[in-house]
């Protein structure tokens, strides 16, 4: 378990003052100025050897992904762009960073600014975040006044703007390209790659996208070393990461626990527990709404990190523990997910238009059993072959839950497809 | 120069292509809907799937730059599968109505799913429906079979350079759509209908009335604007059905104007399909004998420097050179096709040609546009503009009027004097041409035509020479016309000969009674009032302003009925063909001529088009020269002059309305309504 010196986010509860003498008394913009003068490659030297992965939900390593920003400059700025828009069924970390901790993520974007030799960062938050940005924008206006942000921050000489925009509540404007078009006023679509968005970014320049949680860890794990945050969790999972568990437990709660932490400790040391006892339990989905569900005999034992829950055909993704007990429709659970990826798919490819709509509807049908045992294969077919043939990864996050669902419940739907033919032939008869 | 092997073969090739292209250089079929060479990438449709090895997903091959090195396979059984995918994704939600659907037999859903279908369908939920999108007059939509690849997105953005077509919604329910309701305000709007690759949109005018696999195609040339458009005519029976373009990377690329496409309606009405002569004031329906006698009755009688004749926009260059040879025959040396007035010297076809051509707008670095509307002119050439426009390497000035050209230009001024100026080598402009590898300059006819349209030419000229643009492999002095049988006309001297009268001459003439006969080929584009006293001979294909005083009429042919020689606005000589034959007793027009000479007896010497042509080529050498451009010596252009401060003015008359088959035509007549409703527009009632 996390012991409390190695937390990051110290205000995650919002009981202490969110401002900057608040944020300062726990640590924040001290000794900024020394980091940004180590310089870019020093920072992304730590961070790759802090072995901190994305926390947006795909885990790519975050120190690798800002080294991809050319060293050069060809003229064109750079740009680092914070994805703040949550919008993953489940997740909740990183409103609570911005509520009670903004100067977290305000730091970290200069930090990681400096590493990307960016000029300005651009926090693209979720409309409905309406508090949230009014919050985040009274920390910048803080930091400006302070001199930490704008012309020579934080008296190095280093120009730098923090620039926040709202959103207008897309999911898909969450994945990084989407957000780019969306940031530049069109439609939010995904991109097609490459160019990656560190070649042809926002407006054309180099662009590092980052999640939230990502950057506003960048500040802590520069001021104690890498080699502190590599030591906590696992090997290639390493640091801490905030768990937003949600469902049915007895406190749901966003917590700061080590990677790699057990799922069913997890659940019973921060959130109270399933609601009527472990073995209450149906199943998890242990990293937001678009990674497969798990049965309890795999939630028994599983490791929370991104290799343990991949091993078991799912994923950490933002960590969104969403817990159901024995009482859930786990088949109606589902189809609620695949209602909303029908709902949030952009439209741009054919897959995924076309999927998960086709999916949707034969979902809503397999909650009342009005379907054929075979279209249960049919329906697995269906999602493999939208897995993998769209342009960004909402085509997968829409086939995973039932590809999930099909995995690890399949008797569930057999049966309810078995006593809805009874009652039908009860009532024919 | 990346390697790379494509199903076994090892190929290699340029650097920058997309796998797309790699693969069709190897020999490999792929599939697509959304991927169109002259439109960017929109990588949506996913059919172009291809595997490559050690990828973990297959790969759009239209997106994706061919790398060295790459394995790739196009048609592994996970390809196919995937591609059945895509495909069975696409159908689920297409109406099965191929049977009444007008894209049925040239559907590219239609062929590929021959391919990658399935036998069955286990989509069992209700087919998505879509209601109509209104797309004005000439685009018939089915939006229900939209299968969203956005083809016509980027055309209107990116070549029509007018951002009206746009997707609404999102996931299975985005729409696409014109926002408003309203059509297009493009002239090249009804080439959507040829890029989409489904029946979501298809001309409105066609509709119902074939099924492409019963047309007979003929390739041919269009005559609705001087660009000289590459079409196919598309013929059932005697009746043209449709008209499309025709690949031509040096003229039209793949585009066709909206008039040039859609004014056929106007091959079918206010025919002239037999010969009338005029007995007692009144037309009268004759035999060809009879008329070929009255004229040759009255031509007898009258001295030929009373006989005149007139060629006007439709004339085509054989036709052209029969009348000329028989008017002189007949002792006339008033004869002139320059109806518009503009006093160009034949002598000298630098002076009237597009020297720059068409594809040459693909080099140059600096434009200026001196008094024409080129986007109503000629809206071919106009795309070809913006599109060198988007590439960032062209400054382009105007001097004129103040259009939406669809690029953005710097505005100079508004007549003769700006011109003045950067002769003179005054504005930050003459530097710019100056500066450039490639300057062009083009100059619109309604300049030319006005009473100091010589000396604006010679300024035009003058500035051409003080900033190099002309040099031993480059002429960027450019006259853009607007008739299609003007250039011809020129080429072979259907001009004033030695003492004799231009058009204005001709009509005053014979207002004056110094003209008695006047022939009208094919001209109605002249002030008609003037030749009530004269006796009139109206060769032409459609009942307009050249019939209103005419005592013989000769029926002959529009252009899709005749094997005739055309010459666009850049000098290039192109053959259109026969598609279908002339109404009732009209005939092809220099046959016309021929049989006439003989009654008159003045027998034209060539029984047979080719004789005709070698008689063309004997006048100018370069006709004979089809699909060609002879380029022309430059020897300045105009007679300098004084001009007037008058502004330079744009178009009179409507584009939609430029020729009788325009004025004959229903939907050309909406599109002027259309346009009329959308200038006047206010919010209220736009």
């Amino acid at each position: 378990m996390l012991s409390d010196k190695d937390r990051i986010f110290t205000n995650l509860y919002g009981l202490k003052d969110p401002g900057i003498d608040g944020a300062r008394a726990r640590g924040d913009w001290a000794g900024t100025a020394d980091l940004i003068a180590k310089g870019d490659d020093w920072i992304v030297d730590e961070l790759k050897e802090s072995g901190l992965r994305g926390r947006g939900g795909a885990g790519f390593p975050t120190g690798l992904k800002m080294s991809f920003m050319p060293k050069v400059s060809d003229g064109r700025p750079h740009y680092l762009v914070v994805n703040a828009d949550e919008g993953e069924p489940g997740t909740c970390k990183d409103r609570e960073i911005i509520r009670h901790d903004p100067h977290k993520l305000v730091e970290g974007c200069l930090l990681s600014g400096v590493a990307m030799r960016a000029e300005a960062a651009y926090i693209y938050i979720r409309g409905e975040f309406y508090r949230e940005a009014e919050q985040l924008q009274a920390a910048i206006d803080e930091a400006y006044a302070a001199g930490l942000l704008g012309e020579n921050c934080c008296g190095t000489g280093y120009t730098f703007d923090v620039y926040v925009h709202r959103g207008m509540g897309a999911y898909i404007c969450g994945e990084e390209t989407a957000l780019i078009e969306s940031l530049e006023g069109k439609k939010g679509q995904p991109r097609l790659k490459p160019p990656f968005p560190a070649n042809v970014g926002v407006w054309g320049c180099p662009t590092t996208v980052n999640n939230v949680e990502s950057i506003a860890a960048v500040p802590t794990i520069l001021r104690r070393g890498g080699a502190w945050f590599a030591g906590l969790g696992r090997e290639n999972n390493t640091g801490t990461k905030i768990f937003s568990i949600s469902g049915h437990v007895n406190h749901p709660c966003n917590v700061e626990e080590e990677m790699g932490i057990p799922l069913k400790e997890l659940i019973e040391k921060h959130a109270g527990g399933v609601i009527g006892g472990w073995d209450n339990l149906l199943a998890i989905i242990p990293g937001g709404s678009s990674v497969p569900v798990l049965p309890k005999d795999i939630c028994d034992t599983v490791l929370m990190d991104f290799d343990s829950l991949k091993a078991e055909k799912s994923g950490l993704g933002t960590a969104a523990v969403i817990v159901m007990d024995k009482s859930t429709d786990i088949v109606a659970a589902i189809a609620r997910l695949a209602s909303f990826y029908q709902h949030e798919s952009c439209g741009q490819c054919t897959p995924c238009r076309e999927g998960t709509g086709w999916m949707a509807r034969v979902m809503d049908r397999m909650v009342r059993g009005d379907a054929e045992v075979e279209e249960i294969d049919s329906l697995l077919d269906v999602s493999t072959q939208i897995e993998g043939h769209t342009i960004c990864a909402l085509g997968d996050a829409a086939a995973w839950p039932i590809q999930g669902l099909i995995r690890h419940f399949r008797p569930e739907l057999e049966a309810r497809i078995a006593t809805a033919k009874q009652a039908a032939n009860t009532r024919a008869a | 120069m990346p390697t790379l092997t494509i199903d076994g073969v090892e190929i290699t090739v340029d650097s920058g292509v997309t796998l797309m292209q790699a693969c069709e250089e190897a020999g490999a079929e792929i599939p697509r809907f959304c991927y169109h060479d002259r439109l960017s990438i929109a990588g949506n449709c996913r059919m172009c799937l291809v595997e490559q090895e050690n990828a973990p997903k297959p790969i759009a091959s239209c997106a994706m730059p061919a790398a060295d090195g790459m394995v790739i396979h196009t048609n592994s059984p996970s390809i196919k599968k995937a591609r059945e995918g895509v495909m069975e994704f696409l159908l689920i939600n297409h109406p099965l109505d191929c049977p009444i659907c007008d894209q049925g037999g040239e559907c590219d859903l239609q062929d590929q799913s021959m391919a990658y279908g399935g036998n069955d369908s286990r989509y069992d939920e209700n087919k998505r429906a879509v209601t109509e999108k209104n797309m004005g007059p000439l685009i018939k939509t089915v939006m229900t079979r939209c299968i969203h690849c956005t083809r016509c997105i980027r055309f209107a953005q990116e070549v029509a350079g007018v951002e009206e077509i746009g997707a609404l919604g999102r996931g299975e329910h985005m729409e696409i759509s014109t926002y408003l309701e309203q059509s297009m305000t493009s002239e090249l709007s009804g080439n959507v209908i040829d890029l989409c690759p489904v029946g979501a949109l298809t001309s409105k005018p066609y509709a119902f009335t074939a099924r492409s696999w019963e047309l007979e195609k003929t390739e041919s040339i269009d005559v609705h604007d001087a660009v000289g458009s590459n079409i196919r005519v598309d013929v059932r029976g005697k009746e043209v059905m449709r008209i499309l373009p025709r690949l031509n990377e040096d003229v039209n690329q793949e585009w066709l104007a909206d008039r040039s496409r859609f004014a056929y309606d106007g091959l079918k009405k206010r025919r002239l399909d037999k010969p009338y002569v005029r007995i007692d004031g009144k037309l009268t329906e004759a035999t060809w004998e009879d008329a070929f006698k009255t004229i040759a009755d009255k031509v007898a009688g009258t001295d030929g420097s009373k006989i005149a004749g007139i060629a006007g926009d439709l004339a085509d260059v054989e036709s052209m050179t029969a009348l000329k040879d028989l008017l002189i025959s007949l002792g006339s040396a008033n004869l002139d096709c320059r109806t518009d007035g503009v006093q160009y010297d034949a002598s000298n076809r630098a002076s009237y040609l597009f020297n720059s051509t068409i594809s040459g707008i693909d080099q140059v670095d600096a434009l200026l546009i001196i008094g024409a509307n080129i986007r109503e002119d000629a809206p071919i050439i106009n795309a070809r503009i913006r599109q060198q426009s988007l590439t960032g390497n062209l400054q382009i000035a105007v001097i004129g009027e103040t259009l939406d050209l669809t690029y953005d230009y710097d505005y100079l001024g508004a007549g003769a004097q700006t011109l003045a100026d950067l002769v003179s080598d005054n504005g930050a402009f003459a530097q710019t041409l100056k500066d450039a590898s490639h300057p062009m300059i083009i100059i619109g006819q309604n300049v030319l035509s006005r009473a100091d349209g010589q000396a604006i030419a010679a300024m035009a000229a003058q500035l051409a020479d003080n900033v190099g643009a002309i040099t031993a492999d480059w002429n960027g002095y450019n006259v853009l016309h607007q008739a299609a049988g003007r250039v011809g006309g020129l080429d072979i001297g259907f001009v004033p000969q030695d003492g004799g009268r231009d058009v204005a001459g001709i009509l005053d003439g014979a207002a004056s009674g110094d003209i008695e006969i006047v022939f009208l080929h094919h001209a109605d584009e002249i002030d008609v009032s003037k030749l009530q006293n004269a006796f009139v001979i109206y060769q032409g294909s459609h009942g307009d302003a050249g019939v209103q005083h005419a005592d013989v009429i000769l029926p002959g042919a529009a252009y899709t009925e005749k094997a005739a020689t055309w010459v666009n606005t850049e000098g290039r000589v192109q053959l259109g063909n026969r598609a279908a034959f002339p109404p009732g007793d009209a005939r092809e027009d220099w046959t016309i001529l021929r049989a006439l000479s003989g009654v008159i007896g003045k027998t034209l010497p060539y029984d047979t088009l080719d004789a005709l042509r070698d008689r063309m080529a004997e006048i100018a050498p370069h006709l004979a020269e089809a699909d060609q451009i002879v380029a022309a010596d430059w020897q300045g252009a105009g007679t300098a002059g004084d001009t007037s401060d008058e502004p330079f003015a744009g178009n009179s008359i409507d584009h939609y309305q430029v020729n009788p088959i325009c004025r004959a035509s229903n939907t050309m007549e909406e599109c002027t309504n259309i346009q009329n409703e959308v200038s006047e527009g206010t919010g209220t009632n736009g």
